[in-house]
C-alpha cells in the first residue's frame, strides 16, 4: 500500500513551521511518530497535500518536572516515558500506559503528543490526561495557549488544534497530596486498541480522605471519557470497598460503548467496572 | 515532486532522487536491492520489515523514506559482513529458531536492539521485546532461546545447551 502523492517539508524551527502551517493550512498535516498517520495515508483515509515533519525540530522531547508540573513535551517518545526514572518512581501510571500501547518498534517512533493530537478516544494517553487533570499547550505565530483537557477533544479525529497550531506541551500539575495511579486496557492481543481502559488518579489527606479523584475511560465513548460520577462518588469518601462499587457501577453506566469484534456492550460495559475497582486498588497500593 | 535523500545503510552511503511518498522498505528493498528486509502485513503489525534507524528498532513499512535522510540505517545484511556469524544469527541457527525464515531478519534485528539495551534479559522480558514481531511456524520457543543463546556469546557467558526439551 502506497499513499497518495504528497510534497514534504521538513522545517528545523517551530517558527519556520508556523509559516509553513500558513502557508498550507487545512491541506497540511504535522508529521509526528507517524504510526496513526501513515497507515491512514496507506489507505488513502488520508490524503494531505504536505506532510510538515517536525521531527527535525530540536528542544521538544523533554519530560521534567518544573513550576509545580510534570511538563512533558509533544515530541517525547513512548519509549522514552517507558524508560525514565522519574516517571516510573513518580508517575507509574504512564509506564503502564507506555507498555500497553503498540509494540516496542511503534514505541520507538511514536510520541506522546502524538497520540493526544490524534484525537483518537481509542488511543490510551487521553484517558490517562483526564485522570491526572492535564492541560495542553497549543502554540502557533501568535504565541501559545493553554487549553484544559476537558476542553480538548471535540469529536473523532477532531480537537481544539486549529490548522495554524501545533501542539507543544502537556502539562500535568504535581499532586500535593499523597497520591496514587495507575491505567490498564483490556486488549485481545499486543498492539490492539482496548476494549476498554480506565485511568485513575486519587489522592488522599492525612485521615485517608479522598481529595482527589480523576478517572478517564479509554475507547468506550465517541470521545475520551470523564467519568464525573464515579469521581464524585469518591471525593469525600474514605475510598472502602463500598464506595469503589459504587463508581465502578457509575463509570460503566455513563459509558457509551458500541458493540464490535472486541465485544458487545454489555462486556464492555461490565469490564469498565472491573477495572475501575481494580486501577483503584492499584492506585491505593502505589500511596 | 522527487527530492534528493542519502541514506547510510550497513556503512554505506546511498543517494536517490525519491517521491515523499516512498516508504523506507521500498527504498531498501527496490532502490538499493536489500531483500533481506520482508514486507509481512505492510500494516506495521507483524515486524517482518524490521530495521534499526540510527540504532533504533523501527518498522520500516511504516516510515517514509524522506524521513531517513541523513541517517543510519542497518539491515539483516549488515549484522555479519565477513563469513562469520553474528551471534544473533548463530543464536537462530543453533537453536532451530526459524522455520520458513519470513520474520526472522525483522526478529534478528529487533533482538539486536533488545540485547544493547538489556545484554541479560528475562525470558518475560524477552517474550515481551519481541511482541511486535510475528512467527507463524515456531511458537516462540526457539526464537526466545536463540535470543538467550545470543545474549550469553555476547556477554561472554558460558552458552546455554541447544538440545531440544523433552517432555518427560
Amino acid at each position: 500500500m502506497i499513499p497518495a502523492p504528497f510534497d514534504y517539508v521538513a522545517p528545523t524551527t517551530l517558527d519556520e513551521a508556523f509559516e509553513l502551517l500558513e502557508k498550507y493550512g487545512d491541506d497540511a498535516k504535522i508529521l509526528a511518530g507517524g504510526h496513526s498517520l501513515i497507515p491512514m495515508m496507506k489507505l488513502r483515509f488520508a490524503q494531505p497535500e504536505t506532510l510538515i515533519d517536525i521531527n527535525n525540530i530540536p528542544g521538544l522531547s523533554y519530560i521534567k518536572e518544573e513550576d509545580g508540573y510534570l511538563k512533558i513535551g509533544a515530541m517525547a517518545r513512548e519509549v522514552d516515558l517507558e524508560h525514565s526514572d522519574l516517571i516510573r518512581d513518580k508517575y507509574p501510571i504512564f509506564t503502564d500506559a507506555s507498555k500497553l500501547i503498540a509494540d516496542p518498534q511503534v514505541r520507538n517512533m511514536g510520541t506522546v503528543g502524538g497520540n493526544i493530537a490524534h484525537g483518537d478516544a481509542a488511543n490510551d494517553h487521553p484517558a490517562v490526561m483526564i485522570a491526572m487533570n492535564a492541560e495542553v499547550i497549543i502554540s502557533g505565530a501568535g504565541g501559545s495557549r493553554t487549553v484544559p483537557i476537558d476542553e480538548f477533544f471535540y469529536g473523532f479525529y477532531t480537537t481544539a488544534i486549529q490548522a495554524n497550531e501545533i501542539l507543544t506541551e502537556i502539562r500535568i500539575p504535581i499532586p500535593e497530596t499523597t497520591y496514587g495511579n495507575a491505567y490498564h486496557k483490556l486488549e485481545r492481543k499486543v498492539g490492539d486498541y482496548a476494549t476498554a481502559g480506565v485511568a485513575v488518579q486519587i489522592g488522599v489527606d492525612e485521615s485517608g480522605t479522598c481529595t482527589y479523584a480523576g478517572i478517564g475511560l479509554t475507547n468506550v465513548n465517541a470521545t475520551p471519557l470523564r467519568a464525573s460520577r464515579s469521581e464524585e462518588a469518591l471525593l469525600g469518601s474514605k475510598l472502602t470497598d463500598e464506595d469503589v462499587a459504587k463508581a465502578a457501577q457509575y463509570a460503566s453506566e455513563d459509558c457509551n460503548p458500541s458493540s464490535d469484534l472486541r465485544g458487545d456492550e454489555d462486556y464492555k460495559r461490565a469490564m469498565v467496572g472491573v477495572l475501575i475497582k481494580r486501577m483503584v486498588h492499584k492506585a491505593k497500593g502505589r500511596f | 515532486m522527487k527530492k534528493q535523500i542519502t541514506i547510510t545503510v550497513n556503512g554505506e552511503a546511498h543517494t536517490a532522487e525519491v517521491e515523499p511518498r516512498l516508504l523506507l522498505v521500498h527504498f531498501i528493498r527496490e532502490n538499493i536491492s536489500l531483500t533481506g528486509t520482508h514486507i509481512g502485513c505492510d500494516t506495521s503489525s507483524c515486524g517482518a520489515c524490521t530495521i534499526l534507524l540510527n540504532g533504533k528498532s523501527v518498522k520500516s513499512c511504516t516510515i517514509l523514506a524522506i524521513q531517513a535522510d541523513g541517517k543510519e540505517v542497518s539491515t539483516v545484511e549488515g549484522l555479519a559482513p565477513g563469513a562469520e556469524l553474528h551471534a544473533i544469527q548463530e543464536g537462530f541457527k543453533e537453536n532451530h529458531g526459524l522455520h520458513c525464515g519470513f520474520c526472522t531478519p525483522g526478529m534478528m534485528m529487533r533482538a539486536v536492539e533488545l540485547l544493547e539495551k538489556n545484554p541479560n534479559p528475562t525470558e518475560e522480558e524477552i517474550r515481551w521485546g519481541i511482541s511486535g514481531n510475528l512467527c507463524r511456524c515456531t511458537g516462540y520457543n526457539n526464537i526466545v532461546k536463540a535470543i538467550q543463546y545470543a545474549g550469553a556469546k555476547m556477554r561472554g557467558d558460558e552458552l546455554p545447551s541447544t538440545e531440544p526439551e523433552f517432555i518427560q
